[in-house]
């Protein structure tokens, strides 16, 4: 049980372990292009063999094998015996992909598209044959020891037999293997009765061991082996696969291995027990069929964060410091003498400053590097210019930017369309770019940086930027903009964030459906962020996209509504302002309109909007909180301000429901519960009201 | 009744005791004269009332949410839910707070009641199913009535009552 648990842990570390190698192979391979450094391959292929060989291990067979063919092709590479080619290149990451597949497939215990495993298998092969260098399998194992049998000769020399329908001849067929580990095997972690257990696997294993060279209890070092097997598999399988088992024993151990087949011909001498010895197999697997391999279960979705250590040591620095403040603290409870008033004083300084930190560190835990989010663009960007037919350099900067998990997970995606679209739309082709007198390649630039409490995201390209009468033109025919009237700039950019508005001539398969840039924003949107877009014609454009720094914690102004506190996010405050009753002007519907300098504001009220009975005299000098939602401003009427701090910010949707116009719920200092403002999600909720109130009165 | 025979008069009240097998132990309280059980498995704390924070576009039962030692959680009135009179809240007014299973999982809810009074041992053989009344929907959280003491007790389930009542949200509008 316990050790089906500690087997799930050590599981889920290679999964994560492989994701990284991939992700080293990828870049690694990516950066192939630029200069074929041999420690770039080294550095792929050392990934691949690690991958190749915790698969093994843990008894992921498929990907071991899958695995190996693409670490021979690399070794050979690596070795210089065969150059790298953008065709081998391009198989190469194609693998990379495939073996992510299977990974994931293991790790959730889904099936794997057998078909495209076997058919890249097949494509790696071919290459690998298709070099005039002789086929090296298991490059793994420096076969150097005189004593080691290596592999390759039985491969070479033995096409496997089809031993199928074996009549009632006397040997099973399967394998004997002769296993003679070296004395000091156990001390290089590998444990015999491991690979006896996966062995198993394949078929009914016999074992016998010949202990005959166990010396004296006086002379006996127990952390030695001095044990030789003689296992007989008892299913006829591939020698690759019995190989594998055997994959970690290092070559200072021998092994033969033999096959046995139900022709006569191949059962050569030696079949049987060949160094019987009367002692029983102690410690080998019994013969009964194997458990099943724990590596089917799924890994459960309970995902996990990678912590630097530095940031646990400072949490343990505060954690200690916190620890002092409270023993000092409990001191004056012991007997308090008033003179002490000041060194209580100074120690609740303490202890706030302390909870402060902590509360800082912790949330640091949840920090990543948006570099997470970034990697994985440059080899979008390689597949996407080559499958356009153009010349790009992709440039990233502040990857080293922090932000919480929960966002970084949330804004890759529209990342991905950002970066797509500015390579299909954004980006020329060469030719044109040679045309127009710019350099024939193409940048974009992803970059990540804080401004204010905030992280901004910029995306830009220097393609051709918006073309603002094509916009207009399309916005036009489909009714979203009067024919007459005049745009800024800046609201016809805006126009591409119109659900389905595409000026695409062409759908393609890489954008231009037009279900685009609303996704984006209103992802951004749901994250409490925004984007802005600058273009410039034919110069490029730039989208800007700025985040809150996380969204566990929120910097709020506490506001009053009749008896009831609410929460407001700083970040889409403008301003605050008196109302005087002359400023307010209503229009037919009822809907109430304050004249804030040349602006007309929608003005919500909070205690209408949220039933709370309220004086509906103190609507004419209530305070009116202009906030911005989707770059367009409304005034929240509430009755007071109270003070502006920083809350936590609790689901409300996971202990009670989602409520319209809330964001969830925080606890104040002084325990009580109070909620908070979802502004976006207020004012969709005051308009659909509004147009209600007008179809109603219309119709009266 | 059967209910009052010897063996099972003996073990009704056992609170401490071990429940054997075939029984089940209830937390009952009292609603508007009558007394309600709410198996005690799903029964996290009782504690006493505290004002909650009201939330807008919620059901007219749905009393607000309070602070649980850090945790939001929902507070609803019994009375209300049932459509009872509503009293105002007097001394022996509590909250008991269970947890119950949803689809999305664990959810903690406290439920207003009038006040509590015991825990039974109710044999699973005595639980007879509520009668059929047609068109009383509240019926369905009845899971069955036992007799203890001569007095009938109304077993919930409370699972589909918290679940319909709150987490299902558009079958309810405020």
């Amino acid at each position: 049980m316990s050790f089906d648990a500690e087997m799930e842990e050590i599981h889920k570390i290679f999964f994560e372990e492989s994701h990284e190698g991939l992700d080293a192979m990828e870049s690694g391979l990516l950066n192939l292009d630029a200069s074929a450094d041999r420690e770039t391959i080294n550095t792929i292929f050392r990934a691949a063999h690690s991958i190749k060989g915790g698969a093994a291990t843990f008894g992921f067979v498929e990907i071991a094998h899958f695995t190996h063919d693409v670490e021979t092709l690399l070794d050979e590479m690596r070795n210089g015996v065969r150059a790298m080619s953008s065709q081998a290149q391009q198989l190469l990451l194609q693998s990379v992909d495939c073996i992510r597949e299977m990974i994931k497939a293991a790790q959730a215990g889904g099936a794997v598209d057998v078909q495209r495993v076997a058919i890249l298998n097949e494509s790696i092969k071919d290459l690998l044959a298709s070099g005039d260098v002789p086929l090296t399998p298991a490059p793994a194992l420096p076969v150097t020891e005189v004593d080691t049998v290596p592999p390759a000769v039985e491969t070479a020399a033995m096409p496997l037999m089809n031993v199928e329908g074996t009549a009632a001849s006397s040997p099973v067929p399967g394998w004997i293997i002769r296993f003679t580990p070296h004395e000091d095997i156990l001390r290089t972690n590998n444990e015999p009765t491991r690979m006896f257990a996966e062995l198993a696997k394949l078929g009914p294993v016999i074992a016998d061991a010949d202990i005959s060279a166990v010396p004296a209890l006086e002379d006996l070092v127990p952390e030695s082996l001095y044990f030789r097997w003689t296992l007989k598999l008892n299913a006829v399988v591939d020698q690759r696969r019995v190989q594998d088992v055997f994959d970690w024993v290092d070559a200072s151990s021998k092994l033969e291995y033999e096959e046995v087949s139900a022709r006569p011909a191949a059962s050569t001498g030696g079949v049987g027990t060949a160094a019987a010895s009367p002692a029983p197999a102690p410690a080998t697997a019994p013969t009964a069929a194997p458990k099943a391999a724990p590596a089917a279960k799924a890994a459960g979705d309970t995902s996990s964060i990678r912590v630097s250590i530095d940031k646990v040591d400072s949490l343990i620095n505060l954690v200690g410091e916190l620890v002092i403040t409270q023993s000092m603290l409990s001191q004056f409870g012991e007997r308090f003498d008033p003179g002490q008033l000041e060194r209580l004083r100074e120690g609740l300084s303490h202890l706030s400053r302390n909870t402060r930190d902590l509360q800082e560190s912790v949330m640091q835990i949840r920090m990543l590097p948006i570099g997470f989010a970034f990697n994985r663009f440059p080899r979008l960007v390689h597949d996407l210019s080559r499958k356009l037919g153009k010349q790009v350099e992709l440039r990233l900067s502040g990857e080293g930017t922090e932000l919480d998990k929960t966002v970084l997970e949330k804004i890759s995606d529209p990342l991905v369309h950002l970066v797509r679209n500015a390579l299909d739309h954004g980006l020329e082709t060469p030719a044109v770019r040679s045309a127009a007198g710019k350099d024939p390649t193409g940048t974009i630039e992803l970059n990540a940086y804080h401004e204010g409490g905030s992280i901004i995201v910029e995306v830009k390209d220097d393609g051709a930027g918006l073309n603002k009468a094509r916009i207009l033109n399309r916005a036009r025919e489909r009714g979203l903009v009067p024919a007459d009237a005049e745009l800024t700039d800046d609201q016809i950019h805006n126009l591409i964030f119109q659900p389905g508005f595409s000026t695409a001539e062409t759908i393609s398969d890489v954008s231009g459906r037009g279900v685009g840039m609303d996704v984006v924003r209103r992802n951004i949107n749901d994250l409490g962020g925004h984007v802005q877009i600058t273009s410039n014609e034919g110069r490029g454009s730039t989208i800007k996209i700025r985040l809150p720094l996380t969204l566990a914690i929120l910097d709020g102004q506490l506001v009053r509504v009749g008896a009831e506190t609410y929460v407001i996010s700083l970040l889409a405050i403008v301003e605050t302002i008196q109302v005087k009753a002359d400023q307010v002007n209503r229009l037919p519907g009822g809907v109430e309109l304050f004249r804030l300098r040349s602006e007309y504001l929608p003005i919500i009220d909070l205690g209408q909007q949220f039933g709370i009975g309220r004086d509906p005299s103190t609507s004419c000098d209530g305070l009116l909180v202009v906030v911005e939602s989707d770059g367009r401003r409304f005034g929240l009427m509430v009755d007071d301000l109270l003070a502006q701090q920083q809350v936590v910010i609790k689901s409300l949707e996971s202990s009670y429901r989602q409520v319209r116009g809330l964001a969830g719920a925080t606890i104040l200092g002084d325990g009580r519960v109070a909620l908070i403002l979802d502004v976006p999600g207020l004012v969709q909720t005051f308009e659909q009201r509004a147009l209600q109130a007008e179809a109603a009165s219309a119709a009266a | 009744m059967e209910a009052t025979s010897t063996p099972r008069a003996k073990a009704k009240r056992a609170g401490s005791e071990e429940p054997t097998a075939g029984v089940e132990q209830y937390l009952t309280f009292q609603l508007a004269g009558e007394e309600y059980g709410v198996d005690i498995l799903r029964v996290q704390e009782i504690k006493g009332w505290e004002k909650a924070t009201r939330i807008p576009h919620s059901p007219h039962y749905v009393l607000g949410v309070i602070n649980l030692r850090g945790a939001v959680v929902p507070i609803i009135e019994l009375r209300r839910r049932f459509a009872l009179e509503s009293v105002d809240f007097g001394p022996t007014t509590v909250v008991i707070v269970v947890k119950v299973a949803s689809d999305r999982g664990e959810r903690t809810v406290g439920m207003v009641v009038d006040a509590v009074c015991e825990v039974y041992n109710v044999p699973v053989s005595d639980v007879k199913p509520p009668p059929e009344v047609g068109g009383g929907i509240d019926t369905d959280f009845v899971r069955g009535l036992a007799t203890m003491d001569e007095k009938m007790l109304i077993l919930l389930d409370i699972d589909k009552l918290i679940v319909d009542t709150i987490f299902d949200g558009a079958a309810v509008a405020a």
